[in-house]
């Protein structure tokens, strides 16, 4: 299951991705892929520019330079709803969700399943019910679908974001800072929610600062520092002490 | 696409709450309902008159003079937001409405041409006079809303602010047009008007009747439409509506032009019963129409409320005045007791989330 599938075509494919905001820098000539599957860990200090490559990949910002390949095709992203609508989803530090509303009603919000009666369109609270009962199922997540998210575990609220992005079949989840503000348990309930993931094809990218998870669910790590990749190796081939050394340019590249 | 299950999710460590502590049963709305009936059962006791068929009209009547707005109103605190402009709104519709009527049914007017018989081409065809000056306050109501709506949504003002200066605005239209004086219901339309704003069937006050219609409405389109659920979700986490692609400011917009449409029937009927529609009329309605909202569950930090709480509101306040009367206290304390509840009400809610 850990093993990463590098074969086949990447579903992301960054090139030369630069992005500039007037005079200062934030990317310079980043190249990344990452393949069906994989799970990849960026890291960096803040202001190392992973917030920047984030934003271009789900479509907050557009490239100053560079080309994004997604699914083999080039791609031009001018709102985030068309990252999302060729199959990126992404999981907010802040999760995205609606307290006053129930688990189902959070993961169909914006794409309600509804049923016609003549002219009048009702919600089909059922289906939305069942089909969100399976998505926390393939999750392994005891969340039930009619409970209100104002009163869920920090690890049932993960488990309700990640489903949304399985409803929409996303093929790449980046998840920004998801373990930052949970328990030890929760954390690892989100650690196995990804590995869940992967188990479904899908590619994660994940933004942590938190070494330790980093290193128990990702297949390889990308080091970025001062808007540049310094480093993009399979996990079992560094450490946390050379990822550290990268992270703080005590190491330049590896 | 569902992956075979080694073992099936069990829910073991996840408790379910006791059914007292679910829905209505927990919420707000559910025990100012249950103090409704507390407070109805010892006004038996207390008075004699309080159960008879003439008061109980009296009180159906009453609260339904300011419920419609009040439903209108609790689209808007659902997503956070707040309109002041109801009570201006209710008297300017007013307004508009019997001035068009009068204007449509008189014979000098230059509006209108004449027909053969003398009267005006629109006479001629029952009820059309009545139909468009309806419209007409209506389509008033709706351009208010659209206006506070595109202030908010677009333009980002804050609902206070922007509604505040509504309310203003509208009132001074509602001066100006009528230069002061206020207008009345007039012409062959006139008893029509009154008989669909302030008549009975079968003893039930027809504003009553257009009351129930419209919560029944009101919770299907919030439980039941993903417009419905679109109003929850701005209230509960605006940032997440937008990025789940929620049209925010659509909505938005919608539920001020909802607000302000209500506010304007509610007017209509208003005027109805009284009559007239004079420049002051519903002055501060607002603060009433707030006051029976907030009672009955809404939560102006958004993201709480439905029809039923806003009846229940708007009950319990008529309850509590038609009581003050009945057993002949003051009726200025009525104000003050109001206030008092206000605070009752979010304080109980306040210890009871405490608690749970």
């Amino acid at each position: 299951m850990t093993t990463s599938s590098t074969s086949g075509q990447p579903v992301l494919e960054l090139t030369g991705i630069g992005k500039e905001f007037g005079a200062i820098r934030a990317l310079h000539d980043v190249d990344m892929h990452v393949h069906p599957g994989e799970v990849v860990g960026l890291m960096g200090d803040n202001g190392a520019g992973k917030s920047t490559l984030v934003k271009i990949i789900a479509g907050n910002f557009r490239p100053t330079h560079g080309e994004i390949r997604f699914d083999g095709h080039a791609v031009h992203f001018n709102r985030p709803i068309d990252a999302r609508a060729v199959g990126i989803e992404v999981v907010y530090q802040d999760l995205a969700l609606a307290d006053n509303l129930t688990a189902a009603a959070n993961v169909f919000l914006g794409r309600e399943l509804k049923r016609k009666f003549g002219p009048i369109a009702l919600l089909d609270h059922k289906a939305m019910a069942a089909r969100a009962l399976d998505l926390f199922g393939e999750l392994r997540s005891e969340t039930r679908p009619y409970d209100l998210v104002k009163q869920m575990s920090g690890g049932q609220r993960q488990a309700v974001a990640i489903a949304r992005t399985r409803l929409s079949n996303a093929k790449l989840v980046m998840m920004d800072e998801p373990t930052a503000a949970i328990s030890v348990r929760q954390v690892e309930q989100v650690l196995s929610l990804i590995h869940r993931l992967k188990e479904q094809g899908v590619a994660v990218m994940l933004i942590s600062h938190r070494m330790p998870d980093v290193f128990a669910v990702c297949d390889r790590v990308i080091v970025m520092r001062r808007g540049e990749k310094r480093a993009d190796k399979p996990i079992h081939d560094t450490s946390p002490e050379e990822v550290t050394a990268l992270i703080t340019g005590a190491k330049e590249a590896a | 696409m569902s992956v075979p299950m080694e073992n099936p999710i069990s829910f073991t460590n996840v408790g379910r709450s006791k059914w007292w502590h679910r829905g209505i049963f927990a919420s707000q709305t559910g025990y100012v309902l249950l103090a409704l009936v507390v407070l109805m059962i010892a006004m038996r006791f207390a008075s004699p008159y309080f159960f008879t068929e003439g008061n109980m009209q009296n009180v159906a009547k009453n609260f339904s003079f300011i419920a419609i707005a009040t439903l209108g109103i609790t689209f808007v605190i659902i997503t956070g937001g707040i309109d002041l402009s109801v009570g201006s709104m209710m008297c300017f519709s007013a307004m508009i409405t019997s001035m068009v009527m009068v204007e449509l049914s008189a014979s000098g007017s230059s509006f209108v041409h004449l027909a053969a018989d003398g009267k005006t081409v629109v006479a001629n065809v029952p009820g059309l006079i009545f139909l468009i000056s309806v419209l007409a306050g209506l389509l008033a109501a709706f351009i208010v809303g659209i206006i506070n709506g595109f202030c908010i949504a677009v333009l980002g003002l804050s609902p206070f602010v922007t509604t505040l200066g509504m309310l203003s605005i509208v009132r001074g239209l509602a001066y100006v047009v009528s230069n002061g004086r206020g207008s009345f219901p007039g012409g062959p339309d006139a008893d029509l008007f009154y008989g669909l704003t302030s008549g009975d069937v079968y003893g039930v006050p027809a504003p009553f009747i257009y009351l129930v219609i419209l919560a029944l409405v009101m919770a299907v389109v919030l439980h039941h439409t993903s417009f419905g659920r679109h109003v929850f979700a701005l209230g509960g986490n605006e940032k997440a509506a937008e990025l789940t692609g929620i049209p925010v400011v659509r909505v938005k917009i919608q539920v001020y032009v909802l607000c302000a449409l209500a506010a304007g029937l509610q007017g209509i009927i208003i005027s109805g019963w009284l009559g007239s529609a004079p420049a002051n009329m519903a002055t501060s309605y607002e603060l009433n129409v707030i006051a029976a909202a907030v009672i009955g569950g809404a939560n102006l930090a958004g993201g709480l409320g439905g029809p039923l709480g806003a009846i229940v509101g708007c009950v319990l306040l008529e309850v509590i005045r038609n009581g003050l009367v009945l057993a002949q206290v003051n009726s200025y304390w009525q104000q003050t007791l109001v206030g008092v509840i206000i605070i009752l009400a979010v304080l109980v809610d306040r210890i009871r989330s405490r608690m749970t």
